[in-house]
């Protein structure tokens, strides 16, 4: 039996001020694999993942494994297994790479054994304070951190935003290792990328769901891609 | 020259004192919390009372002692209902934050006013702290060494619970990025009670020590330390542990060295100055943390 979605979204609304940002989309995220949210600059991706964890205002209906989590606090949804790893990384500038993952994982931070298997490179950098780090090394702190409480579903916006291409593989793979076994819903502006890990995508435009479908199938649509998304797909994957 | 810098860094220390608990909860809520007068009033009349109350065959030193532990005691309970009660609903309304904080100050010194009086109650001191001790000629008062090692001992505590504990680890990324903690799973809100009454504490002892510096309690005198607890903040940038420490024993050395070669009254006037100075060249510091 195929199981239903970890999460389903349903009308949502988020008005700033006055601008009507997302307009009563409405989509579910399956219950494993990844699902890419795309659209141009500005059509709510960001807005939309911040909504489901309650950091922007919203109306509508979101459940979680079935449980109406929309007027949870934003504490509550992260504690209830929602992992977020935001846009800009927003690690602890001023704490260690330690401390940023012992902030999560309570008495496990660069001794976990996925820290060990998903960043080496953070195991040497523990006592590095994370401000110092590079933006892939950053992102990796960013991951780790969230990696370390189980999680029903992530929430990744724009991971390999400003990476070079090297990294851009690295946390690639870390995202597929992490969707074997949590289910990810991924905003990404890298179509190879999309290509590579993500299994369905939810399309947005001026804050309404264009499209959703196969992930595979739509980047191998080079007109759908030109229309939806305004670019279209190279034939070698970056990185 | 020693005499008006042990007593400008004793000046320092109260001033630490009475800013330390400010500056923390302006770092991690947001919060200017004009109510912090109201703290160390409180503190100052638990510690006035409970040397009032106690058996008077009692040392004055140990009826002392019991008073500083009323005053951190009350300091800490007051700050921690003035949270629960007033400044939680009001997380996200910081012009209403600023009306309640500023209206509870004012009804603070009012309740006391009517309860014991507007004039000031003498508060004893055991006549070892009221004596001096001479070094290199200059006579140091004792009360300056008693202040020195409270805010000494805050600091010290203060920061090995920053360093050491969760609760410490939760506050330093609070201050950074509140939102961020929250998106993490971590309950802020209990560390918000927590500080907020660490800060309680700490302002109610800051009270009963500016008693001891005045020889007296009075309504107004958290008011007027308050003020002087801004200005520290503020140099100190708002959030910093030890910027807010830097700024006190600058801001105590400034005001006891300017009253001393210039004139009395002056030492105010050059802290401002001070202020004004720090604004101009480094005008982000009033962001603070956020």
């Amino acid at each position: 039996m195929t199981p239903g979605p970890v999460l389903s979204v349903g009308q949502l609304h988020v008005r700033y001020g006055g601008s009507h940002v997302l307009q009563g989309i409405s989509f579910e995220v399956p219950a494993t694999g990844v699902t890419a949210l795309l659209g141009r600059n500005g059509v709510g991706k960001t807005t939309t993942l911040k909504a489901i964890l309650g950091l922007a205002p919203r109306t509508g209906q979101i459940r979680l494994d079935g449980a109406d989590i929309t007027g949870w606090s934003v504490a509550r949804t992260a504690r209830e297994g929602v992992g977020y790893v935001p846009e800009d990384r927003e690690v602890f500038g001023g704490l260690t790479v330690e401390e940023n993952l012992r902030l999560v994982g309570g008495d496990v931070g660069t001794d976990a054994p996925i820290v060990a298997e998903l960043f080496p490179d953070l195991v040497n950098r523990r006592a590095q304070r994370a401000g110092t780090l590079s933006g892939g090394q950053q992102q990796m702190v960013a991951l780790a951190r969230v990696l370390l409480r189980d999680n029903r579903l992530l929430l990744v916006d724009e991971p390999t935003k400003g990476l070079a291409p090297k990294l851009v593989t690295e946390v690639a793979d870390v995202l597929a290792r992490v969707a074997e076994t949590t289910p990810v819903l991924l905003v990404e502006q890298n179509l190879p990328l999309v290509r590579r890990i993500a299994d369905t995508v939810v399309v947005l435009d001026a804050g309404q769901v264009v499209h959703r479908g196969s992930a595979p199938d739509l980047v191998a649509d080079q007109e759908l891609t030109q229309e939806l998304l305004g670019v279209a797909m190279r034939r070698e994957v970056r990185g | 020259m020693i005499l008006l810098v042990v007593t400008g860094v004793g000046l320092g220390a109260l001033y630490f004192l009475a800013a330390s608990g400010l500056s923390l909860i302006y770092g991690l809520m947001g919060v200017l919390n004009f109510a912090h007068g109201a703290f160390m009033v409180a503190g100052a009349y638990a510690g006035w009372l409970t040397m009032r109350g106690l058996p008077a065959s009692l040392s004055v030193g140990t009826r002392l002692a019991a008073a500083m532990a009323a005053a951190v005691v009350v300091g800490a309970a007051i700050g921690l209902v003035v949270e629960v009660a007033l400044i939680r609903p009001l997380y996200r309304h910081h012009i209403q934050q600023v009306l309640v904080t500023v209206g509870l100050s004012l009804a603070a010194v009012a309740a006391v006013q009517g309860v014991w009086g507007s004039d000031a109650h003498p508060l004893e001191k055991p006549a070892w702290l009221a004596s001096t001790t001479e070094v290199a000629g200059a006579h140091l008062p004792h009360d300056r060494f008693l202040f020195i090692a409270a805010a000494g001992l805050l600091f010290v505590g203060l920061k090995a619970l920053l360093r050491f504990t969760r609760l410490g680890l939760v506050i330093r990324a609070g201050v950074e990025n509140r939102t961020m903690v929250e998106a993490l799973g971590i309950n802020v809100q209990r560390t918000f009670s927590v500080v907020f009454s660490i800060g309680g504490a700490a302002a109610g002892l800051a009270g009963l020590l500016g008693g001891v510096y005045a020889n007296s309690v009075s309504p107004g005198q958290g008011g007027a330390l308050l003020i002087f607890a801004f200005i520290v903040v503020v140099i100190g940038g708002m959030g910093s542990l030890t910027g807010t420490a830097v700024a006190a024993v600058a801001v105590g050395l400034v005001q006891q060295l300017a009253n001393y070669y210039a004139a009395s009254g002056v030492g105010d006037l050059s802290v401002v100055l001070l202020l004004a100075v720090v604004l101009l060249l480094r005008p982000a510091t009033m962001q603070g943390a956020h």
